[in-house]
């Protein structure tokens, strides 16, 4: 496909083939009075130049420059530049929906081999091909267990990120379906009495996250007993993948979501991210999105496929089990090739660097201030409640170009001054040393 | 394949076979052999109402899902349970392989359907 601008004597020549003498004759149609008559309100257009600037300040503005220990749900981790080099090979860049399996195994091989290597992870036996993010993901699970019980409710955790709240309540909204929420209890997890008492027989699903909203994580074993036990389903989202690299994977859960940001995925303002759903096999037929599946050809030979895709948008909208028709393919590439760089030891190492740098953040922060939630195993984040408000101290380290904790404020107000922290391989001890010196 | 005479046929090609006040419903041979292969078949549960020329669940091939209809309204009084792991047998007997049995809700819903010789009319024409 040619990318040329149309000169004057292209446009004849389309216009006299058409039969028509201008552009506005083919308009000629829509009554003068629906006829804007005037140059759209949006800016004149910039020269290269000036958009490559414009994007270089912005890009700027994610600050690169300076040290973090904000996660919250987004993660600050290093990505191997072999990703950009070989997600910009034009095979992969500009190649769109892999309807036509002779032309693009390479698209599909590569989705194949991302989808098992995050069953391997999450210890699931099917993963889809990706879903927009983890929060959308988080959604469709849920939208997903209650096809698959015939019940009509859930139930999310208080400790679920508070933005896949809002998101799975607005799924939730107009589909009515009503979500409740599940208490934590002082170590931080999920109060198991507390849900015992709120699954009813209505309940399609819990959705828990681990490590949580808090860093902590959950006992994901006595939460699926519990919860199968009232005959509902347990999904298990998890926001920081790189944690699977040594917490026991939720095997236990019927859904896993996941975001897989943390896997080579830049941070990017909060997105294009790649989201997750895996599962047991044998609801395969209720998972939302595309599945590559392999196969052998005529003579024998390994293929790759889009599979069970009867139940898409593009095949039977009407009756399709979800309203994502597309996923996250380049994105999810950037995963896929994260985790071959890594590798299942390399992805172990980095798991144990981050829980050593949280270990001693803890202890440096736990001098000042008072870190919530002791009494359960944690991932890299770990909630600090101040005397004073957690914005000062933000503000204070902005100075000294780091990026403080997450305000736990505007979500849970009975934390008071509390905020998350995070640290990953990324945090240097000279970095959280300053940064614990200026929490009180 | 012929098609048994003392079977009932809708054009949406199920077919239903009355014994006293159950019928028994299952998709014909033509169905079957434009659908293809069969992979999986979606069904209701037992208690469950159905209504005429409603959709009572799916039937899916490799190329497409298709919907089920019901021929006559009734209660949902047994499933297949083993075209659950073996859904290719609505290939290979399409008039034996059954899907649900139902009691009838209204016998004289029956009268509305095709006999053999529309239905076979009915999809030559269609064809």
């Amino acid at each position: 496909m040619r990318y040329l601008p149309n000169s004057q004597a292209d446009r004849e020549l389309m216009l006299r083939e058409i039969g028509v003498k201008s552009v506005d004759d083919l308009f000629a149609p829509i009554p003068p009075e629906y006829c804007l008559n005037r140059n759209l309100n949006i800016p004149l257009q910039w020269s290269e130049a000036e958009v490559y600037d414009w994007f270089r300040a912005r890009s700027a503005e994610n600050g690169t420059e300076y040290s973090m220990f904000l996660g919250a749900g987004a993660y600050n981790h290093y990505r191997p530049v072999v990703i950009d080099s070989l997600i910009s090979r034009g095979e992969f860049f500009t190649a769109y929906t892999p309807y036509q399996p002779e032309i693009a195994q390479g698209t599909l091989q590569s989705i194949f081999e991302f989808q098992t290597m995050i069953c391997e992870l999450t210890g699931m036996e099917v993963a889809n091909a990706s879903m927009y993010d983890g929060s959308t993901g988080a959604a469709e699970a849920v939208m997903m267990a209650v096809r698959l019980t015939g019940r009509n409710s859930a139930i999310v955790a208080r400790s679920v990120h508070p933005e896949y709240r809002e998101v799975i309540r607005t799924y939730a909204k107009h589909q009515g379906m009503p979500i409740s929420e599940a208490a934590f209890a002082g170590n931080g997890r999920v109060d198991l009495a507390a849900l015992d008492r709120a699954i009813t027989d209505d309940t399609a699903c819990v959705l828990i996250q681990s490590p949580n909203f808090f860093g902590t994580i959950e006992d994901v074993a006595a939460l699926a007993d519990l919860v199968h036990k009232r005959g509902a389903l347990l999904v298990v989202s998890i926001a920081e993948a790189v944690s699977l690299g040594i917490v026991r994977p939720p095997v236990e859960a019927d859904i896993v979501s996941m975001e897989a940001q943390s896997f080579g995925i830049p941070l990017s303002y909060g997105g294009p991210y790649a989201g997750v759903i895996a599962t047991k096999e044998k609801f395969v037929r209720q998972v939302p999105g595309r599945l590559v599946g392999e196969t052998r050809d005529r003579n024998g030979k390994r293929g790759f496929v889009l599979t069970l895709s009867t139940r898409e948008q593009h095949i039977r909208r009407e009756k399709a089990t979800s309203n994502i028709c597309t996923n996250q393919a380049l994105i999810a590439l950037m995963a896929n090739i994260f985790m071959t760089v890594y590798g299942r030891e390399g992805l172990k190492d980095l798991a144990k660097q981050n829980l050593a740098k949280t270990a001693y953040a803890v202890e440096q922060f736990g001098k000042k201030a008072k870190v919530l939630f002791s009494g359960a195993p944690r991932f890299n984040e770990f909630v600090v409640q101040t005397s004073e408000e957690s914005y000062a101290i933000s503000h204070r380290l902005a100075d000294k170009k780091i990026i403080g904790g997450f305000p736990l404020i505007k979500f849970y107000p009975e934390l008071g001054n509390a905020s998350v922290w995070c640290c990953t391989e990324l945090n240097t001890r000279e970095q959280i040393d300053i940064a614990a010196g200026e929490v009180k | 394949m012929a098609y048994p005479a003392d079977f009932k046929y809708t054009k949406e090609h199920e077919w239903l076979k009355i014994e006293g006040n159950t019928g028994t419903i299952g998709i014909t041979d033509h169905a079957q052999n434009s659908l293809g292969d069969i992979v999986f078949v979606e069904l209701p549960k037992v208690g469950a109402e159905l209504a005429s020329g409603k959709s009572f669940g799916t039937v899916e091939s490799v190329k497409a899902v298709s919907e089920l209809y019901a021929p006559v309204s009734g209660t949902v009084a047994e499933v297949n349970e083993a075209l659950g792991t073996a859904p290719e047998k609505v290939n290979t007997d399409p008039h034996s392989a059954w899907l649900i049995k139902i009691t009838l809700k209204d016998a004289s819903e029956v009268n509305g359907l095709l006999s053999a010789a529309d239905y076979e009319k009915f999809i030559a024409e269609e064809q």
